[in-house]
């Protein structure tokens, strides 16, 4: 059949490669890539530097391909969100199908990918990463409960362990302790967001702490989480799994950010978000030094 | 479909041609650096 002029406006949109980059969420991407690049480098075993590159572009790749596969299922909610109605599918510029296609393409590619240049342990963590960000945060929980992001935090907190894993080809104790490290860090880091973008979260039906429980519970919560999360920064020092590089630094950058998150936390004024923009923007480049530190450490001290 | 929409269609893909040619070229060299790692480790 020959298109019409009817047919061709009626044709799903053209989307440019822009639009397939800012599906995988570059922003998020940045922390991910890092964090997994200190897990391989803060391994014991050295790799190759070209097993690694691969090993980095697999996270990279599964993690944009999580966001892609993210950003399909909530592309309605995304519409109704200030902060998201400019991405790709509620904006119009690409078919819901394209992203669904990619999504699954680019996470399928990256397991394979990972299995063959490293190991199927690392490439089997890297595949539940993916499907744990898709179906237990994005489809069971976030609609669900404001323990979403609590859970679905675990998502987030793979790629150190991915890291670790594609260098030695297992998890020991202290991968498991940077997962537990960014698993206790996220609702904080996550809630403390949600305080200053509480009406989108709300007109969006997303129910987020301070949508559901409210300020007050949230601030507690910002402050209960602190407080493990404080212990597993810092429990690699005394566990003679880090040296004085990394614990100096964790002990340090930790009690920044229980000072910020205690001002958060016993705040009563309502006017303005400084304290939780400021706790917010600390948390991202609390977790950058930290694992920095890491590495830092394993390499001056080895 | 006016001309405007039609070239800009045609330019989208034109890029995304681009830039999946560059991504398989990227992708065949890393295959061939991956094959001679193992085979020499």
């Amino acid at each position: 059949m020959t298109p019409t002029a009817t047919t061709l406006s009626a044709a799903p949109p053209v989307a440019d490669w822009r639009d397939f980059l800012a599906l995988c969420k570059p922003r998020v991407l940045t922390l991910v890539v890092f964090t997994g690049l200190c897990g391989l480098l803060a391994a014991p075993v050295s790799v190759h530097p070209v097993i690694g590159f691969t090993a980095i572009l697999c996270i990279a790749m599964a993690a944009g391909a999580a966001g892609a596969l993210n950003q399909w299922y909530e592309s309605d909610i995304d519409a109704l969100m200030k902060r998201t109605r400019a991405r790709p599918l509620p904006a119009g510029r690409m078919s819901r199908e394209s992203a669904l296609h990619f999504g699954v393409g680019l996470g399928g590619f990256s397991v394979v990918l990972m299995g063959l240049a490293t190991n199927w342990v690392t490439a089997a963590i890297l595949l539940v990463s993916i499907l744990f960000y898709v179906m237990v945060y994005t489809v069971w929980l976030k609609r669900r409960t404001p323990q979403n992001i609590v859970i679905g935090g675990a998502a987030g907190a793979f790629p150190p362990m991915i890291g670790w894993a594609a260098a030695t080809g297992d998890v020991t104790l202290m991968p498991v302790l940077l997962f537990t490290l960014i698993f206790l860090w996220t609702p904080p880091h996550f809630w403390a967001l949600a305080l200053f973008v509480k009406t989108d979260y709300g007109n969006a039906g997303v129910p987020m702490l301070p949508v559901v429980a409210g300020e007050r519970v949230t601030r507690q919560q910002i402050g209960l989480y602190t407080i493990p999360m404080a212990v597993a920064a810092v429990a690699p020092w005394p566990l003679a799994l880090a040296g004085w590089i990394y614990g100096t630094v964790a002990v340090a950058t930790t009690l920044i950010f229980a000072v910020l998150a205690a001002v958060v936390t016993f705040r009563t004024s309502d006017a303005g978000m400084k304290p939780e923009k400021q706790l917010f923007k600390y948390s991202i480049l609390y977790l950058f030094i930290l694992f920095g530190a890491l590495v830092v450490d394993r390499w001056v001290l080895a | 479909m006016s001309p405007e929409e039609e070239r800009v269609i045609r330019a989208r893909q034109a890029g995304r041609a681009k830039v999946m040619a560059l991504l398989l070229g990227g992708f065949v060299l890393l295959v061939f650096a991956i094959s001679i790692v193992k085979m020499t480790h």
